[in-house]
């Protein structure tokens, strides 16, 4: 199994998978922004960072990139994807998820490792028990996730929320355990068929256990079971 | 040539954070008038001439200049530009 991890002018991230993806034994390579050829790919990431400068929204330009025209029928296929902090801006702004992301509640690029909560999700990205608290960097801007009461109902109804923020012991505060303020504490959803998962947090950097940790790996991991079929 | 200046602001209900954090300075500056703030964005366009010009800057608000997902905006052509 290959990921193909894409390049685009202002991803800042894309060496972090990169580097998660190597030490978990999975094979990677770098995808062009410019590229449209995603075959050899059994999954594609979109990294964290700030394509095309976040210039009139973050993920608005990134969009349009010539890859991206790819990347939606590769999804549409069943392919899995993956998108990241910037990443999972980009997959909102190409409408391969719902919602939209505004700027943190309070204005604040927000830095931080924080806890989140597995929910009971359809998603083959994340196989771990619903209850699961991992504990994931945020490093962030504009994270706060935002849908319509209908497409937030709908979300939840479905299994599309996979990942929420909570409190250290997993329970999530009556005014809300999000520390950028996005709506229902979404952290990360995936699509209706869940092969296109997108998070504000950086599971790739807590992969290395001498580096950081390893709550990551089982957002790399999931998927390489799941198409293997283990 | 005509000229369109286009306001993209978020939809009624979109909580805007830019807007809610001036909002409090000003009261906090005294300014007890002040009931809502909405902070938007600001775009010009200089565009030449052509058919089906206003629907075609209309489609670069859907597509690019704003997110129908949760802005609108508004577009109003100005006098063309001096050449």
């Amino acid at each position: 199994m290959t990921f193909g991890v894409v390049r685009f002018p202002g991803s800042n991230c894309e060496q972090d998978i990169v580097i998660a993806c190597r030490y978990l034994g999975i094979d990677v390579d770098y995808v062009w922004h410019g590229d449209t050829d995603l075959s050899g790919f059994d999954a594609v990431v979109l990294p964290g960072g700030f394509s095309y400068g976040d210039y009139i929204r973050t993920g608005a330009v990134a969009r349009f990139s010539p890859v991206m025209g790819e990347v939606v029928r590769f999804a549409e296929r069943g392919g899995p994807v993956l998108g990241v902090c910037n990443g999972f801006q980009i997959l909102t702004e190409a409408h391969m998820l719902p919602g939209a992301m505004l700027r943190n509640r309070g204005l604040k690029f927000i830095c931080e490792t924080v806890p989140l909560r597995v929910e009971h999700n359809i998603c083959p990205w994340v196989d771990l028990p619903e209850g699961t608290v991992v504990r994931i960097p945020i490093n962030h801007n504009e994270g706060n996730f935002t849908a319509d009461p209908e497409t937030l109902a709908r979300l939840d109804a479905n299994g599309q929320i996979v990942v929420r923020y909570c409190e250290p012991d997993g329970t999530r505060a009556p005014g809300g355990s999000a520390p950028n303020g996005a709506a229902d504490d979404i952290a990360g959803i995936c699509s209706e068929r869940g092969n296109v998962f997108g998070l504000m947090p950086h599971p790739e950097r807590v992969c290395d256990p001498e580096a950081s940790g390893t709550d990551g790996q089982p957002f790399f991991t999931s998927i390489v079971a799941h198409m293997a079929g283990v | 040539m005509a000229r369109y200046e286009i306001f993209v602001t978020y939809k009624q209900g979109i909580f805007d954070p830019p807007g809610a954090t001036a909002e409090r300075a000003l009261a906090s500056l005294g300014y007890d008038e002040v009931e809502s703030v909405k902070i938007g964005k600001y775009i010009r366009l200089e565009v030449a001439d052509g058919p089906n010009e206003l629907a075609r800057v209309a489609e670069m608000c859907d597509k690019l200049l704003a997110n129908p997902v949760i802005e609108e905006y508004r577009i109003v052509e100005t006098e063309g530009a001096a050449r």
